[in-house]
């Protein structure tokens, strides 16, 4: 482990980047797409992220967790209490010991976690010839241009070029790192039917599991955009005040 | 004026415990130089800045677990369910990269101005002590959060140690509490990175004693000749640094409500994992440029030796520079050698964040003996042969002049 440490921190050093620039590989920049949650005052689409969140349940929950989530934070979303109780209720959680000692099964209810796929990261493994799904919490600020990154994964599996080999086991997607990724393109047309009647094109679906994926890792964002504004403006009235205080001092200064 | 009061409370304190006296000799009464540019108001910035990281790190550590398994979910707990906590992470998190920013233009002032040079070398060294510790405190925050730049930066930097003669592997070990980063390595940067900033607030009261001994500087670079060159520090400076405080705090806001991700890397969103390593890993960008020079050179101890040499020759720079003029405004040689020195800082700040290859690798190198050269060639030799032009009289001289000036425009160039 100390070896393999001083290997990393040597080469690393010494500048030859071989390794790593091979785990890096090269791979397709992310086209630029419009969100609803960009700018400075960006909100979620309330609708694509419901939608987002029913791909995410009945198509990415098979492989990812989203364990930072607990079902109580879909209201965030506008999904009423009665409806967020009957979300956590189709899962079956582990609780205890009870007073006998044991471990036992119940409904999930609104103040559990998300339910995660595995029992832990050697299942997802085992499950998924040995690649790792990972979990998706945080996945939106955990890679550079975040949505628009999810967005062209998600959609962007393709045939390789000719020359391009690719492993048993593996996909081709020109967006990942290195281009080859374990995970076998997750949406199809059609995956899942949406219950406000939008058409599930794999681009749509992309779409809305990102804005799902980016709620679920900055749920705050709203919040903090009408914060921001607020305290910006005040700050420049302020500013402008002290300002204006700051030349009436100063003018019998010289 | 001395300080007066009917307050009878207040006078029976202050009779006994100068507190008032004090407060009243150093924040209003003190007289600062009239002529004093905006570049001035950086210090009391960073005063406030120092503030800001204190109170809201002692918010963040009420909630946050320094244990391996629990650091990273402790701080999303703090950005998910505590109330406003992710207003206070941010703005510890981006209040770093602010603190930094706001230093370092101080710093560059005190190189253009010569504010390092008699009677005020103490209090330049008693800076460049708080930059150090300033590093030292954001280094081992960063590591806090404990994800994968958290944990792969904290790997490289410790390992640096390693290069020292001798002693550097039991230095390194000692700095990691065991044979990796681990829970002991993430307990004592914790139990340090509470420590330090309290640490850092002593050496900023040595600061302002030094500072106050002598007084503020000036652009101008020259003594004060009376009383008629200076102003009381209130209301004169008091308004002007709350006038600069709102704007550097539009500034900070823009950054902490509308891009409060853009200053860290993506990678410290990943829990930390001892066994895969980030194809890049690069520290915040107030260490860049610092980097940079430890991978300009090809040998790791040298390396290691140039880092620390980059911060530690400011300690020697009252002697290295031999020019008596303190002012870069009277010296036109100096003056075009300093803007090449920021254009090497920031060029190397840019080739620290690249992989150490080709231009950048390049880049890193000219601008590494620039750097240094600087210090030990260009300020001593200039020092010497360049002609200052004439300085005023004294601060109130120009002020007046200007006006003169513009009575007679012609004068100079006929
Ligand atoms: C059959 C299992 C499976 C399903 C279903 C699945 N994934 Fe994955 N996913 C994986 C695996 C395995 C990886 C790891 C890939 C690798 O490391 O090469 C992965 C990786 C990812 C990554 C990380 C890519 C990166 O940059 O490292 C994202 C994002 C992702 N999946 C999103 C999704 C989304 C969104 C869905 C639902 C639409 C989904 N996945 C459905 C198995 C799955
Ligand atoms: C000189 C002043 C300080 C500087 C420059 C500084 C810097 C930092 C930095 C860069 C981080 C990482 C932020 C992130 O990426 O998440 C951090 C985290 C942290 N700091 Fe500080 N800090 C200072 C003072 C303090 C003080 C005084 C305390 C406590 C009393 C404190 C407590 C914490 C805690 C608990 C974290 C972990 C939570 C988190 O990562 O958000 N800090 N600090």
């Amino acid at each position: 482990m100390r070896k393999f440490m001083f290997a990393a921190v040597a080469a690393f050093l010494s500048g030859t980047f071989a390794l790593a620039a091979q785990a890096a590989g090269e791979q397709d920049p992310a086209p630029s797409r419009s969100w609803s949650f960009s700018g400075p005052f960006g909100t979620y689409d309330r609708a694509a992220a419901q939608r987002g969140f029913q791909v995410y349940k009945e198509v990415c929950a098979a492989c990812h967790s989203v364990k930072y989530l607990a079902y109580r934070n879909l209201r965030d979303l506008g999904f009423s209490e009665a409806e967020v109780k009957a979300i956590a209720a189709q899962y079956e959680v582990t609780d205890g010991p009870n007073d006998d000692g044991e471990m036992f099964q119940r409904p999930a209810v609104p103040a559990d976690r998300f339910k995660s796929p595995f029992a832990n990261d050697k299942a997802a493994r085992a499950a998924n010839g040995g690649a790792l799904p990972p979990d998706l919490s945080l996945i939106a600020k955990a890679r550079p241009n975040g949505a628009n990154y999810l967005h062209a994964l998600l959609s962007g599996y393709r045939e390789p070029p000719a020359d391009f080999a690719v492993p048993e086991g593996l996909h081709y997607n020109p967006y990942f790192a290195g281009k080859r990724i374990a995970m076998a393109p997750p949406l199809n047309a059609d995956a899942v039917t949406y219950a406000d009647g939008t058409q599930a094109s794999v681009d749509q679906m992309a779409h809305d599991v990102t804005t799902f994926l980016m709620w679920a890792a900055e749920p705050k964002l709203e919040d903090r955009h009408s914060l921001g504004f607020k305290v910006i403006l005040f700050l420049i009235v302020l500013t402008g005040l002290f300002y204006a205080v700051k030349r009436k001092v100063w003018a019998d200064v010289h | 004026m001395a300080f007066q009061t009917n307050n009878r409370i207040i006078k029976w304190i202050d009779y006994r415990l100068p507190v008032f006296s004090f407060a009243h000799h150093s924040l209003i009464e003190y007289p600062t130089p009239k002529n004093l540019s905006y570049w001035w108001n950086f210090g009391s910035l960073a005063g406030i800045m120092l503030v800001v990281q204190i109170v809201t790190g002692i918010v963040l550590a009420m909630h946050y677990t320094p244990h391996v398994d629990h650091a990273f979910a402790s701080v999303e707990h703090i950005m998910r369910n505590v109330n406003y906590g992710w207003l206070i992470r941010y703005m510890h998190a981006n209040g770093a990269s602010m603190f930094f920013i706001v230093v370092f233009i101080h710093i560059f002032r005190g190189l253009y101005y010569g504010s390092y040079k008699s009677p005020r070398e103490v209090l330049w060294f008693l800076g460049v002590i708080i930059l150090l510790l300033m590093m030292a405190t954001a280094f081992m925050g960063y590591v806090l959060p404990w994800g994968q730049m958290s944990f792969w930066g904290a790997t490289v930097i410790t390992n640096l140690f390693s290069a020292v003669p001798y002693v550097g592997d039991s230095i390194v070990t000692l700095l990691w509490g065991g044979f990796s980063v681990d829970n002991p390595t993430l307990n004592r940067f914790f139990s340090l990175h509470y420590l330090l900033p309290f640490v850092i607030v002593g050496v900023v009261a040595l600061h302002l004693v030094a500072l106050h001994q002598h007084g503020s500087g000036n652009p101008l670079g020259i003594d004060r000749k009376g009383p008629q060159d200076s102003i009381p520090f209130h209301p004169y400076y008091t308004v002007k640094d709350l006038f600069g405080l709102g704007v550097f705090f539009i500034f900070f806001a823009f950054w902490l409500f509308y891009a409060p991700n853009a200053l860290g890397h993506p990678d410290n969103y990943i829990p930390a994992n001892p066994l895969v390593t980030p194809a890049h890993i690069v520290p915040e960008w107030y260490f860049l440029p610092f980097y940079a020079i430890l991978r300009a050179v090809p040998d790791k101890l040298g390396g290691v030796v140039l880092m620390f040499g980059s911060i530690l020759i400011l300690f020697l720079l009252p002697w290295l520079d031999t020019s008596r003029v303190r002012s870069g405004r009277f010296r036109p040689i100096f003056k075009q050698f300093f803007w090449v020195f920021v254009l090497a800082c920031l060029a190397l700040g840019w080739a620290g964040a690249q992989p150490p290859e080709g231009l950048p690798l390049a880049i890193s190198r000219v601008a590494t003996v620039y750097y240094f050269a600087y210090f030990l060639v260009i300020l001593p030799l200039v020092g010497w042969f360049e002609r200052p032009r004439p300085l005023p009289a004294s601060i109130s001289e120009p002020v007046l002049g200007a006006g003169k000036m513009a009575a007679q425009p012609a004068r100079e160039k006929a």
